[in-house]
């Protein structure tokens, strides 16, 4: 038996009314239209990676990865901020994601620079 | 005393942090950031090792067999896994759709259109139908790469490639579990607004699985 319920007495909805998310500092969530916008336009920059690999002059270039690594990183973004509420919920989601996705783009951009992958130009 | 408690809606309690926070929510979201240094580490190994096959078949790459001459033509479709990227990137709009159905199921609804949108099974179906999708999309791929010529023992790429996919296929296979679970529950006895928080929870992880084929189909597949 729960001690706590015990000793307060009230059936758990109402318990649960009574610790209700005083503190949460959610927002309202977006609207199913928002949610269409958002799905138009994550397809829209997946079509412009997909053209991006068939133009044999870009590849070739030097914007090539970066442009790609920014579409990634822009469609990352916009999953987690609208789909997966991050803009909308409490801060501490935000630290619990960010962190530890910090503490690994770190490792990982340390293991390039440790096998040779990335470098620094010294001269 | 122990007679005058009486747990008649054990479903309805809810644990909060001093936050006032679902401990729920926050558990699945120290679980994505734990998640996210698992595919980090996989990611990292597969990007250790680009390009330092010493036998194909390649990625990019065609490449000769100098044993019996065969030409074996760069392995990856980039067309087949554009489409199974676009299928996982739907299904998390109809994931999402189905957590706004859920969440506003008691609103009354007028329109056809806002009958659609409400109609919670209707989404979870279409999310659990889009997963499966991109699972078959993945075995055709795998298959046809066996056929070709690459396994996981074949060389690097092949280790490293199966091994990142792979662990990805699993969470998405678990993610359709669940979606099935959620259906199997909609279906007994209905989702309703008191049950949103179950499936935000689903919706994180599935929308964590997306974020992660967003990373690896540009990694893997378009950098060449």
């Amino acid at each position: 038996m729960d001690n706590h319920a015990s000793m307060t007495n009230l059936p758990d909805s109402a318990e649960a009314q009574a610790h209700a998310p005083h503190g949460e500092e959610e927002h309202a969530h977006p609207t199913w239209s928002t949610y269409w916008k958002v799905a138009l336009i994550l397809t829209l920059i997946t079509v412009g990676e997909v053209w991006a690999y068939y133009i044999p002059s870009f590849v070739a270039g030097r914007g090539f990865v970066p442009t790609l690594l920014f579409l990634s990183a822009l469609k990352f973004t916009i999953v987690v901020m609208f789909y997966m509420h991050l803009k909308y919920d409490h801060r501490l989601f935000r630290v619990l994601f960010t962190g530890p996705l910090l503490i690994a783009s770190l490792t990982l951009l340390a293991l390039m620079f440790l096998f040779g992958h990335l470098y620094f130009k010294v001269m | 005393m122990a007679t005058s408690v009486v747990h008649t809606s054990a479903p309805a309690s809810h644990h909060y942090t001093t936050l006032g926070l679902d401990s729920r929510k926050v558990a699945i979201w120290a679980f994505i950031g734990s998640e996210c240094m698992l595919f980090v580490s996989l990611i990292s190994t597969y990007l250790i090792y680009k390009g330092r096959s010493i036998v194909g078949p390649f990625p990019h790459e065609a490449w000769t067999d100098p044993t019996t001459g065969h030409v074996l033509k760069p392995i990856l479709n980039i067309p087949v896994t554009s489409a199974s990227t676009f299928v996982l990137l739907m299904s998390s709009l109809f994931m999402v759709l189905a957590l706004a159905a859920v969440q506003n199921k008691e609103k009354p609804k007028h329109t056809r259109g806002e009958r659609i949108l409400g109609n919670s099974k209707l989404w979870l179906w279409m999310t659990a139908i889009a997963g499966t999708t991109f699972l078959g999309f993945q075995a055709f791929e795998f298959t046809s790469f066996v056929h070709e010529g690459l396994t996981i023992r074949t060389n690097l790429f092949g280790s490293t490639f199966f091994t990142l996919t792979g662990f990805h296929g699993a969470h998405v296979t678990a993610g359709v579990l669940w979606l099935v679970t959620l259906l199997a529950i909609d279906y007994r006895r209905g989702l309703g607004s008191r049950d949103s928080l179950l499936v935000d929870i689903a919706a994180l992880y599935w929308h964590f699985v997306d974020v992660i084929w967003i990373v690896i189909f540009t990694l893997v597949y378009l950098i060449k």
